[in-house]
């Protein structure tokens, strides 16, 4: 208490660099985001109100928001199954003692330090060379390969990331829980789902979390790789919202509107985890 | 050993290495492709660089040039730096505070921090760009204030977790010798921070490096970072793709971050997963 009373005086030095800044760039463009949802604007300052005709817009014209939800969640629950079930069997093997494990791991990490735009664009020679010289087509040609593209280089990314969540988890497993149950007798599978996948719950509610929301969120790799082509069928949410804001005509209080919408989404998942968390802290 | 594990670690070896390779592929392609002419790249991806494709150095000299990398390594590097750096310095000093602090603006201030860890960009991205604009913060100097800002909820979330876990006995018996907050921090504080700086300096820079589109709404007509430089490259002026001078400024964009990366592999693994707590 002594503590705090000798340095409450000096918020001004301590804390306002760093509130001013986070007001600036976070606080008044929130709110300021919350409230021009509900109105009609072209330059902020002739913003008027509206109340719900952005959203009923939003979900009713032409389609576009609702075509790029589905896409996200499709998109979302594919990624998320696959990342995380490639990434945890390479934590098992990689935990297994392994020569040059250390090595493997840095190769698969590697990707998730390359920013979206750039590996958009590497993948992109990829995937057009081998559609190229199988059928003479590209990435355009079909939302499908679109699709599956996004699909391979989001788990291109993500996977080296879970791994490491993963085998930490999997290295904080005391041995004396898994001699206990080789003594047992019981099998790869039994041991799988019975010891090793209960004892690592904290991290694949982290993965899980993890993988959900940046899938959800996923706008760099999106615009490199398709950029929604051919035509908006492989759009997102998120570069849904950043055409609807920017090449629409009189639309961003429908683009804002629909970014609201998707923070709610956003919002409602975190809720979700942390109840998760918590009751499994409580549990524990 | 039992003869079923060491079956097991030679089969598993053998995979992994092959699947390591496999996972280099798309960087080794565009590497490969950043030695051959124009026409080659698109019609024959796969091909090695030949007598006929190959052409040494030169999409590296006459393609930067043409696509502006070098100006754009400059602006990314110099945001990246100075954003870094500030977020290093404020964000643990209003960490500090709010650990240390009871009251009810400290409280409010840190789940306001850890709620906008949640928000995703597309909520605020058009009305930051308006902020930017009409306080002049739309300029390379100015970006570095945004990124500050943008980026202190996780930074004051991971100090602050790591200060509550700090006795704080030390702190006192160094008030009653005298010693004023400004001191208290910078010679007791701010060193133990040190590991934890390292932490949130690598997720700051990874990010910051990395973002398209702050830069791109706020400063992006005038000031094109990396990210900027090389989407417009591929979509700008069609049909005049210089695909050679593209694949040598992915190639190049990539370099710094592998350097990067075999330099503090250790602390980058460790501190890019501590965002795992992030939300």
């Amino acid at each position: 208490m002594r503590v705090s009373k000798y340095i409450k005086k000096w918020f001004p030095v301590f804390a306002l660099p760093t509130t001013l800044a986070f007001t600036l760039a976070f606080l008044v463009p929130f709110a300021m985001g919350i409230w021009l949802s509900f109105t009609k604007f072209r330059t902020v300052s002739d913003a008027q109100w509206v109340g719900l005709s952005n959203y009923t817009t939003a979900f009713t014209e032409n389609n576009d928001f609702l075509h790029a939800l589905w896409f996200s969640v499709r998109f979302t629950v594919v990624s998320v199954v696959t990342v995380n079930v490639l990434a945890f069997a390479l934590a098992m093997i990689l935990t297994k003692a392994i020569k040059a494990t250390n090595l493997f791991r840095a190769v698969f990490f590697l990707p998730n330090l390359i920013g979206g735009i750039v590996l958009g664009y590497v993948w992109q020679l990829l995937i057009n060379g081998i559609l190229g010289k199988l059928f003479q087509q590209d990435l355009t040609y079909s939302s499908a390969y679109g699709f599956w593209g996004l699909v391979v280089v989001t788990n291109w990314q993500m996977i080296g990331y879970m791994m490491v969540i993963y085998i930490a988890g999997i290295q904080n497993i005391p041995g004396d829980v898994i001699e206990a149950a080789d003594i047992d007798g019981a099998g790869f599978w039994r041991r799988l789902v019975q010891v090793t996948i209960p004892m690592v719950a904290s991290s694949i509610t982290i993965c899980v979390f993890l993988t959900l929301t940046n899938s959800l969120k996923l706008f760099d790799q999106n615009l490199a790789l398709t950029a929604g082509a051919p035509g908006h069928e492989t759009e997102g949410l998120s570069l849904n919202i950043f055409r609807t804001f920017y090449n629409v005509r009189n639309h961003q209080g429908v683009a804002q509107a629909k970014a609201v919408v998707f923070f709610v989404i956003v919002a409602a998942i975190a809720f979700v985890q942390l109840r998760a968390t918590r009751s499994k802290e409580e549990e524990g | 050993m039992r003869q079923r594990d060491r079956t097991f670690r030679i089969v598993g070896f053998w995979s992994l290495l092959v699947l390591a390779l496999l996972w280099l592929i798309p960087l080794v392609l565009v590497l490969m492709n950043s030695f051959k002419g124009n026409l080659f790249i698109t019609s024959a991806p796969f091909e090695p660089p030949a007598a006929d494709s190959f052409t040494g150095l030169a999409n590296y000299s006459d393609g930067l040039g043409r696509t502006g990398f070098l100006k754009a390594f400059g602006y990314s590097a110099f945001i990246t730096v100075f954003s870094v750096l500030v977020i290093c310095v404020v964000t643990p000093m209003t960490a500090w505070y709010i650990a240390r602090v009871k009251a009810w603006y400290t409280s409010t201030l840190y789940y306001l921090f850890v709620f906008s860890m949640i928000v995703p960009f597309d909520m605020v991205m058009f009305t930051m760009t308006k902020v930017a604009n009409v306080t002049h913060l739309d300029n390379p100097v100015g970006i570095i204030l945004l990124y500050t800002g943008f980026g202190a909820g996780l930074s004051v979330f991971i100090f602050v977790g790591f200060i509550r876990s700090i006795p704080i006995e030390l702190e006192e018996a160094a008030m009653i010798d005298g010693a004023s907050p400004w001191k208290v921090f910078f010679t007791i504080i701010f060193p133990v921070l040190r590991p934890t700086a390292v932490t949130v300096a690598i997720l700051n820079a990874m990010w910051v490096w990395n973002d398209y589109r702050l830069p791109y709404l706020v400063i992006g007509t005038d000031y094109k970072t990396i990210p900027i430089a090389v989407q417009q490259y591929m979509t700008g002026s069609y049909g005049q793709k210089d695909m050679g001078g593209f694949m040598a400024m992915l190639v190049l964009s990539i370099i710094p971050i592998v350097v990067f990366y075999l330099i503090g592999q250790r602390h980058i693994i460790k501190g890019v997963t501590a965002g795992a707590v992030k939300g």
